[in-house]
């Protein structure tokens, strides 16, 4: 959308032959920033997050009151003590008496404005926390088909962003409860002190109202172009950062640096800009405020010349006057956050509302140790778009202790079953069978217990060697978990590493190799202790140490279990006591190896071909096949 | 790979962001930006003097009003002056439009110097990253390099505005004012000044918490986000293993963590302001007091105590800025010192005083007894002794296994760092002696990882020769076996890719980035285990494909698979850094060494066979 995106490819050569393909950083598509200002389902929805706080929100609304009240009484006693209490006759303690009410006033003042802010912050805080926990929660439960389909980006943009806003937005809306409380008040009193002299001086607030508003427009159209070429910049900072060794490698340093200086430049422009109209409000409001204090110091004076009003009173307008311009900046501010706070809210009650389509049925069971160690698919259709089957009609089943390999070329739906098995999704027709209930009576707490899966690619989170082998099986010890790692193969190079199972693994164990990321996400598995194992096997190739390493911690994760496994290299699928082929969501081959062998069918073509990989066949063949087809 | 990263972690550069910075830096780096600032003389002496009459018009707006005072109580209720009073509101007019004006005049050359020193720092710091060695980058994370490009920028730019000129705004409107006020009346003035050093002191205390707080707020949130990122990322982890409480219990330990932390800054704030506040006004009640009575005794006008009065209001918010004075000088000398430390770090791998390009004449590439380490790590060597020679149109195939210094080796042939020991040079040319550029446009790599930048697929494919046509880059794409692939996108070659754009998959990455890499007509040609990802079949037909560019060049190939090598004119088998068996296919598989079990183990993957090979 944006033009700002991209450093506009120049064309080098005049007669066009060849444009220069050459960029730096990359166009975003920026998301709505303002909305609506007020959207009803918005503000009900933000509502139900602020409501248990009801109490406390109160409590800082009545603060605020008070703390504006006390600030509308300085300005009045000041009054007071100039033309009561400094008068020549008045009497000796009045003057002290003024001062020990603003005294007072002050203290009130001071314990309404600390009540007021904290409560607004820790409760603005609380609120901002309690909506990304509630999203972060939903978004354990969403379905999937949601997940594939949305960026981590996105999404962690509505957890930090989105949220923030809304604080920003709460944490400004009882203060500006403030704003208006003043406004109103500073308009009253000085009405209440002369109505005529107060009229007069009012008239500078239109115009401050009209310039103030036509300004917003301008202004803001500037602080969002100069905030988009700021991270347009940074982007490509960041992209040269991250690319630093493909960009060394391509020579690309000289010509880069001059695509980015021209994001540089257009930034610095923008951002002049942007600083111009911000800071030009300055003298505007200056001048205004300067031409309120004329007509006081003129009519006012006039006034306290004909005896119409005391010099106090006229003390007190100027000091009103200097106050009036406050409010009405906030409050015109106010306006773009809730428009911001809108737009954000908006996004953030979409995700709220994203259904969860795969939740535990009412009277749903658990599995538990009674139940046996079987998984059957019983003429299962299934489609992550139902018009589109990836699985058709697909029957099989793999008895306790059984160990099946599944294979097929890619697309095959190989991937797709094993997430049927553990209700990723839920199925179009027929029915999938865990234990010898079907997965939808089942609790998804116990399922994944029962079943332990080890991904194709392996997983880890940030913290330590141990706590990622234990993972969520709180049960299982230290022991247990060296236990695991020892079964599998991993003890040696934990160990060998500085501080052992202690060991801080870096962003997704960076710090490891793949190899031993898979070792750790089968430790993993086994620490799991679950009576059903599915398997999605690593195709990467890796050096054939490790991989040795691989197979042999593979036969101890099965041993014992019932195992489901998708399977890529021979050696695993000639250990399995089953292999069921499936091929574009079709089965149309099962039974063990020798049976396969003698049929001549798909399996036994891809076996002859003697590769060591299945899947690189299965590929080629497909290819093959289909030359042949067409 | 795993010592590359050992050797990383050793060294890892400090650029944390909490990481307190010595102070003789922090004043050194002041100092470096200050002198920066007025490199831009004329906007930041316009800045600094607009400070002066700025300032003036503040002050006269008090006094002004206390004349109007004065004058008002003066006149006779008969005969009004109405000239004067006129008079004093027109001048009272004028000097609120100049402080206005002033005051923008001040505040625009101000912002304006510090964008200008953020865009030539920002092109420095771009141009800097990207020269600085590969060395550099393995010991330094990128989170850091990002955060000195970004934040730390920003502390340095802000530092003219509110550091450098607020003190001299400060220094005007207190000392003036102070001196106006105290030679009016000492006792008044001083009591007007009284909330000055608590004010001051109070918010320098504040700001300096609230940043340090900030970086330990930001920390926890960091911690936070993280957590959140990789339960999104891998979610199919969480959900096969019911883990969703478990994360639920992570989410919540840190997210109180960063909530406890941001009530505290809360805390921090709101007690200060309401201190000041309270300061403020008590300061105010003291001179209603004692003015008053004053006034009552006749010793000072009503219009001298309004004033006073006005003067306090006026000096209220610069006060409470003082802090924000303290701490720009804070973040200044933090970020400033980060922000030189990557601007000043050595590059260490540049061309040579008169240096000349690479002349390619035969294409021969030789290594004569080639060692590297690398920096920072005693002196364990990660490859020794390597000597050999290859010819244009041959092909040198590499393996071994992992840490056995295969991709410190090739990365070693681009320049990408500097042997330690030995030589290697192309055409009896040293690498060191000539141009970089010349270099690296001879020796060609397909890396491990490929990075791939978020544009189109043509560009990609074109990064090292934007001016490539069309025919060429659906060339390269052909051979690299992606131009069917390509023709399947939406938008074909135009397609987007990357984190807004199409998300390919390991294998497509790596053939993106050998088509890459063969737009660069190179006379040495590396992949470095470039085609893991490949399946066996594609991988075949690149090779056969690869085949004429290969005439041109010497080709190095290192690989797993032994299919990938077989057909190479000749294979080294290194181990612990040093080749350990050389010769063709048939000859390794003579010499019934190492070579020839691992060519066993992948033909033959029985477990016995494993067993054996385990313990040998």
């Amino acid at each position: 959308m944006s033009p700002h995106g991209q450093a506009e490819p120049r064309d080098p050569h005049a007669d066009g032959r060849s444009r220069m393909r050459a960029v730096v950083g990359s166009t975003r598509v920026e998301e709505e920033i303002f909305g609506r200002v007020f959207d009803g389902k918005v503000v009900r929805r933000l509502w139900t997050f602020v409501a248990p706080y009801k109490g406390r929100v109160r409590i800082a609304v009545g603060a605020v009151l008070v703390f504006t009240l006390s600030q509308l009484l300085i300005p009045l006693l000041i009054r007071y003590a100039i033309d009561y209490g400094m008068a020549p006759d008045a009497p000796g303690g009045l003057l002290a008496g003024i001062v020990a009410i603003f005294a007072l006033v002050i203290a009130v003042n001071y314990g309404a404005s600390l009540l007021q802010e904290r409560i607004t912050g820790q409760v603005a805080e609380n609120v901002l926390f309690d909506i990304r926990r509630k999203m972060f929660g939903h978004l354990q439960h969403v379905s999937l088909t949601f997940m594939d389909k949305t960026e981590v980006g996105r999404l962690m943009s509505r957890l930090q962003g989105d949220v923030n806003s809304m604080q920003e937005f709460l944490e400004t809306s009882v203060q500006s409860v403030g704003d208006i409380a003043l406004l109103i008040g500073i308009v009253a009193v000085m009405l209440w002190l002369d109505w005529q002299l107060a009229l007069l001086v009012l008239m500078v607030l239109p115009i401050l109202l009209v310039v103030r508003v036509l300004w917003l427009a301008r202004a803001r159209s500037a602080f969002m172009a100069a905030h988009e070429a700021n991270s347009v910049t940074n982007g490509a900072l960041s992209e040269a950062i991250h690319g630093v060794r493909a960009i060394q490698a391509t020579r690309r340093e000289g010509l880069n640096a001059e695509l980015y200086a021209e994001l540089t430049e257009r930034t610095y422009r923008s951002q002049l800009r942007a600083s111009r109209l911000a800071q030009i409000m300055i003298p505007i409001v200056d001048t205004l405020t300067g031409i309120a204090m004329a007509v006081v110091v003129v009519a006012g004076g006039l006034m306290v010349v004909s005896g119409r009003i005391e010099v106090g009173a006229m003390v007190a307008f100027l000091f009103y006057i200097q106050r009036f311009f406050d409010p009405i900046r906030s409050l015109t501010m106010q306006y773009s956050v809730m428009q911001r706070a809108m737009a954000s809210g908006h996004r953030l009650t979409e995700v709220l509302d994203v259904e969860v389509d795969v939740e535990d049925a009412p009277d749903a069971v658990a599995l538990g140790p009674h139940d046996d160690a079987s998984v059957e698919f019983r003429n299962v259709t299934f489609g992550y778009d139902p018009a589109h089957a990836v699985l058709k009609d697909v029957s099989f089943s793999v008895a306790s202790g059984e160990r099946v390999a599944l294979v097929g070329p890619t697309g095959s739906g190989k991937s797709s079953s094993i997430s049927l098995i553990h209700r990723f999704y839920d199925v179009q027709d027929g029915s999938v069978r865990v234990g010898g209930h079907d997965v939808r009576d089942v609790t998804q707490e116990s399922l994944g217990r029962h079943i332990a899966m080890v991904l194709q690619e392996p997983y880890l989170f940030t913290g330590t060697v141990m706590e990622n082998i234990r993972y969520s099986s709180h049960w299982a010890s230290d022991a247990d978990v060296i236990e695991a790692a020892k079964a599998v193969g991993a003890h040696d190079f934990i160990e060998s590493m500085p501080r052992g199972y202690d060991t801080l693994l870096d962003e997704r164990g960076s710090n490891l190799s793949l190899g031993q990321r898979q070792l750790l996400s089968f430790a993993r598995a086994l620490a799991a202790d679950a009576r059903i194992l599915v398997l999605d096997e690593a195709t990467a190739n890796i050096d054939s140490y490790t991989e040795l390493q691989i197979q042999k911690a593979l036969q101890k994760l099965l041993e014992g279990r019932t195992g489901l496994v998708i399977a890529h290299r021979l050696a695993t699928i000639r250990n399995a006591d089953r292999i069921v082929v499936l091929q574009q969501g079709v089965k149309i081959e099962e039974g063990n190896h020798d049976a396969l062998m003698a049929r001549q069918g798909l399996y036994s073509k891809l076996f002859t071909l003697n590769y060591a990989s299945f899947d690189d066949i299965a590929e080629d063949l497909d290819d093959e096949e289909r030359k042949v087809a067409t | 790979m795993t010592r590359h990263q050992e050797a990383a972690a050793d060294t890892r550069m400090e650029f944390r962001r909490t990481a307190a910075v010595d102070r003789q830096a922090g004043i050194g780096a002041i100092a470096r930006i200050t002198r920066m600032c007025f490199r831009y003389p004329w906007r930041a002496g316009l800045a600094m003097a607009a400070t002066v009459p700025a300032v003036c018009m503040q002050l006269a707006i008090p006094v002004i009003l206390g004349r109007a005072v004065d004058q008002t109580l003066a006149m006779d209720r008969d005969t009004p002056d109405l000239h004067a009073l006129t008079l004093i509101a027109l001048t009272l007019l004028v000097v609120s439009i100049l402080r206005g004006v002033f005051t923008l005049v001040q505040n625009y050359a101000a912002e304006s110097v510090g964008h200008a020193l953020a865009k030539d720092l920002r092109e420095a710091i771009y141009d800097k990253v990207q020269r600085l060695p590969f060395s550099f980058h393995d010991r330094t994370h990128s989170g850091d390099l990002i955060t000195v490009g970004m934040l730390d920028l920003e502390g340095v730019r802000m530092y003219f505005s509110t550091a450098l000129v607020r003190t001299l705004l400060l220094t005007l409107l207190i000392g003036i004012g102070a001196v106006m006020l105290l030679r009016t009346d000492v006792v008044l003035g001083l009591l007007a000044l009284s909330f000055v050093p608590f004010a001051a002191w109070r918010s320098s205390v504040m700001q300096l918490t609230l940043r340090r707080t900030w970086l330990i707020l930001q920390e926890k949130l960091g911690v936070l986000s993280q957590k959140m990122e990789e339960n999104l990322a891998g979610i199919r982890v969480v959900r096969a293993f019911a883990a969703q409480d478990h994360e639920m219990a992570r989410f919540d330990a840190s997210s109180r963590e960063a909530l406890e932390y941001s009530h505290r800054r809360i805390d921090v704030r709101v007690r200060s302001t309401s201190a000041m506040t309270l300061a403020f006004f008590a300061a105010m009640g003291l001179v209603l007091l004692y003015g008053g009575r004053q006034v009552a005794a006749g010793e000072i006008t009503v219009g001298t105590l309004a004033t006073f009065l006005t003067f306090m209001t006026i000096l209220q918010m610069p006060v409470r800025q003082l802090g924000l004075m303290v701490n720009g000088y804070a973040r200044a000398s933090t970020c400033g010192s980060r922000l030189f430390q990557l601007m000043d770090a050595p590059v260490e791998i540049a061309d040579a005083d008169g240096a000349r390009d690479l002349e390619i004449i035969e294409g021969t590439l030789r290594l004569d007894n080639v060692g590297f380490a690398y920096p920072g790590q005693g002196a364990r060597p990660v490859v020794s002794g390597i000597s050999f020679e290859a010819r244009r149109g041959e092909t040198i195939g590499i393996l071994g296994a992992p840490g056995a210094g295969k991709t410190s080796l090739m990365q070693l042939l681009p320049r990408f760092y500097d042997v330690t020991e030995g030589a290697i040079t192309i055409d009896g040319q040293d690498i060191r002696d000539v141009t970089l550029s010349s270099v690296r446009q001879a020796v060609a790599i397909v890396q491990q990882d490929s990075f791939l930048f978020t544009t189109s697929i043509e560009n990609n494919i074109a990064y090292a020769s934007p001016f490539a046509d069309d025919r060429r880059i659906r060339g390269v794409a052909d051979s690299a076996q992606l131009h069917d692939y390509v023709l399947g996108l939406p938008q074909q070659y135009s397609t987007v890719v990357g984190e807004r754009g199409v998300s390919l998959s390991g294998g497509q990455r790596q053939r993106l980035s050998i088509a890459r890499t063969l737009m660069a007509e190179p006379a040495v040609l590396i992949f470095d285990d470039s085609t893991a990802a490949i399946d066996a079949g594609t991988e075949s037909r690149i090779r056969a494909a690869l085949r004429d560019h290969g005439k041109g060049c010497v080709t190095l190939i290192v690989a797993h698979r032994l299919a990938s090598l077989k057909h190479a004119d000749r294979i080294l088998f290194m181990q612990d850094g040093r080749i350990v068996e050389r010769g063709t296919h048939a000859e390794l598989l003579a010499l019934g060494g190492r070579y020839k079990a691992l060519h066993d183990l992948q033909m033959n993957p029985e477990p016995d066979v494993l067993e054996q090979e385990a313990s040998r």
